[in-house]
């Protein structure tokens, strides 16, 4: 199962998973479409500043997700294989009890409509558009293992070029 | 989210009008910034290139991602061909500046423009025997060629030291034009043309010297004579300077053509005969930004404030007219004049904006759009909310009007006493300090520590533009703050009976620290690049300042930037302006956002060259 990984020290705040999520939850799916759409279509991931750090914040698909939880309509909705939260629009009443308790604050609302909208993961899509938008990869679409083996290697990389480094000092 | 002006700003009247600002619900350039935050990446870096339509192409710091954009430009080639660009436009704009100025001198000398008169001949005669003309329409004329040349060399570049002008000549950057080299610069960075990027900097440098000893230095020289070559005189700065019971316009852009008519106008007997009809007891003229520089350092005429203070002088609701011409104006003060009853009157055919009155500006006619400007003005005297006005208490006295000439005069006739003063160590160097504000920076707090550091180390601080107007306010520029000098200094300032730091006028008058610069170089037999001087724009913001810090570095002063120039994406380019260039134009860049440790750097780098003289 793929999730969405970030990888803080690479993101540049450009913003173009903003754009991407947008374009992709757009009626036209294209951005020369989506910018005369109305109502313009709403993003579900959010680059934040804090720090002085980049961070781009985004449904994590919690397990036993509080959003789920509190939905008193049934719209939110944790698919048991997938773990993806997603939402159902036609039994959202906007009670706004998964804004309220979602940790990371990546609970949108559909533009001109009393709606929640957030991160389906584009179930449609192999690879998700935030992902496939960013330009430093700071944002990875693989599995738990996967990532963690990313980022071994990385550490390993490093540990090695510093060892190498050390031993020619 | 209620913010804490005290972190924006530094000076007490932004921060009372911040407060205001914020009550009000009022949007600001600081709100505004935040709302900006995170900005692009690329774009900090300089690794986005738009040139063509292939792209935009990005290049992947990390390297996980692209290197180069679809013609194959790398990002040393890409941050390169950003930056010039941003010099050919810092560089037009001084320039364009330069040719109205000149145009209008024109139209003078040949009676097309009734409204202008020579105001200082002996420097109009000094020009006429540098350019060898024998009449005043030949001066004219000569110097609006300058700007369509096409081999050189620009008269002005002359005035530097013979030694600098053979480096120029060596390096291929001796500037052929004003007008070329920013147009070789938009042709070399079109997709396909220049793709080295020291080939490509070498051309920023020649275009920068273009502005600097080019359409700056004609602007300054040509406002001289039409206006008056700035002397010492007094006025105040700050919000304060607004008057509760008059008639308040505010001045606010660049070019003294505009603003020199104002000020006249409001001395009409008839407009404040009006004024006084309108209930108002008089009409108040203030300047804001680099026109306010121009005025106040020749008529006295007040300032306002300095460039992110052009919203909170709207937001006093006691300014009846904010009346602009050119360059750095914000489009957004069309949306915050309509919270108020201020109007907000573009003049310049080159400069509209959203929400403006446009009454537009000619030579011929200067002193008639002048008046029907401020008779404006007075008719809105009556729609102002009294309710609405809040004028913080603060304003601080300030001496003005350094130029070159007038220094020279201070100095009894000579530079001597100041060359003897470098000698003896009493001055320990010469510091120039100035550019924009940025609120990437605390309002003024980068400009006024830094040059405070210096003069407490003996180091004699010359300043032009919105430093100069962050220093008035901080009551720097006046006799008694020789008191926070270095003892040195300190007695050379008593001595004379001058601040410590010396006010030279608007950003385009950087040109007349350019003569200083080259006639202490002359008087001492060496290179501007051998002199115990640095410059430093620790608030920068615009791509003028991009040209200027360009032009000081090829003229051979080191100099520090307080923000970051888009520049890091490529370690070959920033390596080359913050080290490289030493070798080939004997000065380079420095970045350091910190005040303290950016005196430091113009320190030591001060003590090292005095060294190197022998002193």
């Amino acid at each position: 199962m793929k999730e969405i990984f970030v990888r803080l020290d690479r993101c540049q705040g450009c913003k173009s998973c903003e754009i991407a999520c947008a374009v992709q939850h757009s009626a036209s799916k294209s951005l020369y479409g989506a910018v005369s759409e109305k109502p313009g279509p709403v993003r579900r991931l959010y680059v934040e500043m804090a720090e002085g750090s980049k961070v781009p914040l985004l449904c994590r698909h919690c397990e036993d997700a509080p959003c789920v939880a509190v939905c008193r309509t049934g719209s939110m909705s944790q698919d048991p294989l997938s773990g993806v939260v997603d939402r159902d629009a036609d039994r959202c009443v906007g009670c706004w009890m998964c804004a309220m308790t979602c940790p990371y604050g990546v609970i949108g609302r559909q533009a001109g409509v009393r709606k929640a909208v957030k991160c389906d993961r584009c179930k449609d899509l192999d690879e998700p558009a935030c992902v496939h938008a960013c330009p430093t990869r700071s944002l990875v679409f693989a599995t738990q293992s996967e990532f963690m083996e990313m980022m071994r290697k990385e550490a390993a990389t490093r540990i090695a070029r510093e060892a190498k480094g050390l031993a020619r000092a | 989210m209620v913010k804490d002006v005290r972190d924006r700003s530094i000076d007490p009247a932004s921060q009372e009008m911040l407060d205001v600002c914020q009550r009000a619900g009022l949007e600001t350039a600081w709100d505004r910034f935040d709302r900006q935050q995170p900005q692009c990446g690329f774009g900090e870096l300089g690794l986005c290139c738009r040139n063509c339509n292939m792209g935009p192409c990005r290049i992947d710091p990390f390297g996980e991602g692209p290197l180069k954009g679809v013609c194959g430009a790398t990002s040393d080639i890409i941050v390169a061909r950003n930056l010039l660009r941003s010099i050919a436009a810092g560089a037009a704009a001084h320039s364009d500046h330069g040719r109205d100025v000149a145009h209008t001198f024109k139209l003078m000398s040949e009676g097309k423009a009734p409204s202008y008169h020579v105001t200082d001949k002996a420097k109009l005669e000094r020009l006429m025997k540098e350019y060898n003309v024998e009449s005043q329409i030949a001066l004219a004329e000569a110097i609006m060629a300058e700007f369509g040349k096409q081999e050189g060399p620009i008269q002005f570049t002359r005035r530097a030291p013979a030694k600098r002008v053979e480096l120029w000549k060596k390096l291929g950057i001796d500037p052929r034009g004003i007008d070329r080299e920013i147009v070789e610069i938009m042709h070399r960075t079109h997709m396909g043309v220049d793709n080295d990027y020291v080939n490509l900097i070498l051309q920023g440098l020649r275009a920068s010297l273009a502005d600097g000893w080019g359409g700056s230095m004609i602007a300054t020289e040509l406002q001289d004579v039409m206006f008056g070559t700035p002397t010492p005189t007094f006025s105040e700065a700050n919000l304060g300077v607004l008057k509760p019971d008059q008639v308040n316009i505010i001045i606010h852009g660049h070019e003294p053509l505009l603003s020199e008519m104002i000020v006249a106008a409001t001395s009409d007997p008839e407009l404040v005969e009006l004024a006084k009809k309108e209930g108002a007891t008089g009409i108040n003229v203030a300047g804001m930004c680099c026109t306010g520089n121009e005025v106040l350092m020749r008529h006295d005429v007040p300032v306002a404030g300095n460039f992110l203070q052009q919203e909170l002088a709207v937001a006093t609701g006691a300014v009846e007219a904010m009346v602009v011409d050119i360059q750095c104006i914000m489009p957004a003060l069309g949306a915050l004049a309509g919270c108020y009853h201020t109007k907000f009157i573009s003049t310049s055919p080159k400069a509209k904006f959203p929400g403006a009155m446009h009454m537009e500006f000619h030579e011929e006619t200067a002193i008639e759009t002048a008046k029907t400007i401020v008779k404006a003005a007075v008719l809105n005297y009556q729609n102002r909310n009294p309710a609405k006005v809040h004028i913080p208490d603060i304003k601080t006295k300030c001496m003005v009007g350094f130029s070159v000439e007038a220094i020279v005069d201070a100095l009894g006739g000579t530079l001597d006493p100041l060359l003897g003063a470098i000698k003896s160590g009493e001055v320990r160097g010469i510091g120039a300090v100035v550019g924009c504000n940025n609120p990437k920076v605390q309002h003024d707090f980068g400009h006024v520590n830094l040059v405070k550091e210096l003069i407490k180390n003996n180091v004699l601080v010359v300043t032009t533009g919105c430093n100069a107007l962050a220093c008035a306010k901080a009551g720097l520029l006046t006799p008694a703050a020789a008191d926070l000098a270095g003892d040195g200094l300190k007695g050379v300032c008593k001595a004379l009976g001058i601040p410590p730091v010396l006010h030279m006028g608007s950003c385009v008058d950087i040109s007349r620290i350019l003569v200083a610069a080259a006639a202490i170089a002359n008087a001492l037999g060496v290179d501007i690049s051998d002199l115990p001087a640095a410059g430093a724009a620790p608030e920068w913001m615009s791509e003028k300042a991009v040209s200027i810090g360009a032009y000081v570095v090829s003229s051979g002063v080191f100099t520090v930037l307080g923000t970051v120039p888009p520049v890091l994406g490529s370690t070959a380019v920033a390596t080359l302006l913050t080290s490289g260039a030493r070798d080939v134009v004997g000065a380079c860049f420095a970045v350091e956002p910190n005040p303290f440790k950016a005196a430091k750097l113009m320190i030591d780098h001060i003590d090292r060259q005095r060294k190197k003289l022998g002193i």
